[in-house]
């Protein structure tokens, strides 16, 4: 085992931790402020890669603009789960919440079933994004190098937003304390609107993200990224955006590193290793990395 | 209606089940025996269910990760020792050169997949309720990737096939009176009176000497244990189990069962059982003439989210209609709403 080949799968840790890190800030965001564990959070993720294959296919959009397509339209399917779904049961037990989350997966996954059949598709990257490119020892492909780029970026962005803007700081406080931020003349329906806005735009590129790099997409693709980033968040902290960004990278660096430094013969335990993770991190340290201890998760 | 009353009125309901099942063994075509079977082995589920998600105000989705489990130890147990020593090389000696009987393996299903809950459940279940929606939704994966890959156990992703057809109709009609047996006891006794009360209220619960961690593990447990025993049905109904038999798509199933009867309420999960297996065996024909595979999921999800905006208690709520009452129409008696108010009245 060369330090090449480490570097080498330290660099896909990367590039999987920020998929994984962009996924779970939605559940974090949205668990934040309305204490929903969101299963259709996977399922954004497929609609991501697909709404960019029909701007590629179908409109002919240039890469770059897919981009914002892609932004856009994470945000509005998030918007109108949150209308449809979950606003007319709002201050219903949390578990009503799950139920109906599993129901809007189920009726996501099936009408893409349906509509697009469950085959996989392949999905084409420009060609400028195959190339490769040479960092010092290391090369990697464009691609690789855009995802983590644009994840980054993306993550800055949005710390920024949260951090210094007005509307970020009533976000910050909904998710302080729902009634007091009520008092205060927040406006709560409109704060919910937005964590699902964010957080489904960004799952929605990080499906694009998936699709470009994988380079097949399918109507059940996002289940499995969905529910590993649930467990990135938990990693991090359910509730926390930093800490979700966090247990992103740390899922993504153990998963990667799993695999690749241990026999072949254990690759097949993959998922087996997230999963189990999972379990053990709620054994030893339940509130994660980066979060607080609050009466509700103690 | 005093206790005798009632007690008469489960006999007599118990015979009259063994009746129909015998009447129904010797008249029916297999098809129609089939779908009688999957209705049973559906209402042992989302009665077990109930226990977890209904009872004790849980969330669950690991019965399909305990069905694979309990439906693995029976079949492996089960199988001749000439067929394991072939299929599964790896097995201990003192697995590989026995076979148990039918009874025996599918209590081994029921206690192992009973042992994994335990195990899965002391981390989780000191935390709020959801984590254990997550953890049992990763253990669905955990199982299925186990089973995939212990290949000299398993045999990997084929699965064993060519079971021996060993569940009948009587196996599953005893087991479903065991389960509902059990439930209803559960739900009457102080057990299940500490197990509603985390559900309403978890701090008074606590504050009233209730040891929330413990009854809890003791639910999720118990409904493992069913869910095993179902698996072991169910593979030796269908002579096939592998990894994929028993999905996250059916955890799903198994949830709206228990919503839409109502969370709390047995004869309502065991209602919704039979009438949603029923209405999605009616479908397939449908779904498949009209070439729309998926429809009938997403009907039921559709459904689902209808009934948790406007009739969020479900069916019946917590409540036991009593069925035999409403049929024999009695007049000068109200069916009784709750089971509490059962009890104050026995």
């Amino acid at each position: 085992m060369t330090g090449g080949y480490i570097l080498e799968q330290v660099a896909n840790g990367i590039i999987l931790g920020s998929m994984y890190a962009l996924i779970a800030i939605g559940f974090s965001l949205i668990y934040g402020i309305v204490r929903l564990i969101n299963f259709a959070h996977g399922d954004i993720v497929t609609i991501g890669a697909f709404a960019m294959l029909a701007s590629v296919a179908a409109i002919g959009a240039p890469f770059p603009v897919s981009i914002l397509i892609v932004l856009a339209v994470g945000a509005g399917v998030g918007v109108l789960i949150e209308r449809v779904a979950f606003r007319p049961m709002r201050g219903a037990p949390q578990v009503t919440g799950f139920i109906a989350s599993l129901a809007v997966a189920i009726i996501i996954e099936n009408v893409g079933i349906m509509t697009l059949s469950a085959q996989p598709r392949s999905f084409i990257v420009p060609a400028y994004l195959s190339a490769f490119i040479r960092l010092g020892s290391l090369q990697v492909r464009a691609i690789d190098l855009a995802i983590v780029l644009l994840a980054i970026l993306l993550m800055i962005a949005l710390a920024a937003f949260v951090r210094f803007t007005k509307v970020g700081m009533a976000m910050r406080a909904t998710a302080e304390n729902y009634q007091v931020a009520r008092l205060m003349g927040i406006n709560i329906d409109r704060m919910i609107m937005l964590a699902f806005a964010i957080g489904s735009a960004l799952a929605a590129v990080a499906g694009l993200m998936w699709g470009s790099k994988y380079s097949q997409i399918s109507p059940l693709m996002g289940l499995i990224p969905g529910l590993k980033a649930f467990v990135a968040a938990v990693i991090g902290g359910v509730g926390s955006i930093s800490g979700a960004m966090l247990g992103g990278y740390v899922l993504g660096l153990a998963e990667v590193l799993f695999v690749g430094l241990l026999p072949p013969e254990y690759s097949g335990y993959r998922n087996v290793f997230v999963f189990s993770t999972l379990i053990v991190i709620l054994l030893v340290m339940p509130n994660g990395l980066l979060g607080r201890s609050t009466d509700e998760r103690a | 209606m005093g206790r005798r009353a009632s007690w008469l009125g489960a006999l007599v309901a118990a015979v009259t089940g063994a009746v129909l099942v015998y009447a129904a063994s010797a008249a029916l075509n297999p098809y129609l025996l089939s779908i009688i079977a999957f209705v049973g082995i559906n209402v042992i589920l989302a009665v077990s269910l109930n226990i977890t998600n209904g009872f004790t105000g849980l969330f669950s989705l690991g019965h399909p990760a305990f069905m694979t489990i309990g439906g693995y130890v029976t079949a492996i147990l089960i199988l001749s020792p000439a067929r394991k020593s072939h299929l599964l090389p790896d097995l201990p000696s003192w697995i590989a050169h026995r076979q148990w009987p039918f009874l025996a393996s599918l209590l081994a299903g029921g206690l192992v997949a009973t042992l994994v809950a335990v195990i899965v459940g002391f981390p989780v279940l000191r935390l709020r309720g959801h984590y254990l929606a997550v953890a049992t939704l990763g253990l669905i994966f955990i199982i299925q990737g186990l089973a995939i890959n212990l290949d000299g156990y398993t045999r990997g992703a084929l699965g064993l096939n060519g079971l021996p057809e060993l569940t009948n109709l009587w196996w599953i009609y005893g087991w479903m009176l065991l389960t509902l047996y059990v439930c209803w006891k559960l739900k009457h006794s102080s057990l299940g009176r500490t197990m509603l009360a985390i559900r309403e209220n978890e701090l008074a619960a606590a504050c009233l000497g209730v040891r929330i961690t413990r009854t809890r593990i003791l639910a999720f447990a118990l409904g493992a244990f069913f869910a095993g025993v179902a698996g072991g049905l169910w593979a030796h109904l269908v002579t096939l189990v592998t990894p994929s038999s028993f999905s996250f798509l059916f955890a799903f199933q198994l949830v709206v069962m228990v919503v839409l009867g109502g969370s709390g309420s047995i004869t309502g999960a065991a209602l919704a059982a039979a009438a949603l297996t029923v209405a999605t065996e009616a479908l397939h024909p449908v779904e498949e003439a009209l070439n729309l595979f998926g429809a009938s999921q997403l009907l039921l999800a559709v459904a689902v989210l209808l009934v948790l905006i406007y009739r969020p208690k479900g069916l019946f709520g917590m409540a036991e209609p009593d069925l035999l009452a409403w049929i024999g129409k009695s007049p000068g008696r109200q069916p009784t709403h709750t089971g509490l108010k059962r009890q104050t009245e026995v």
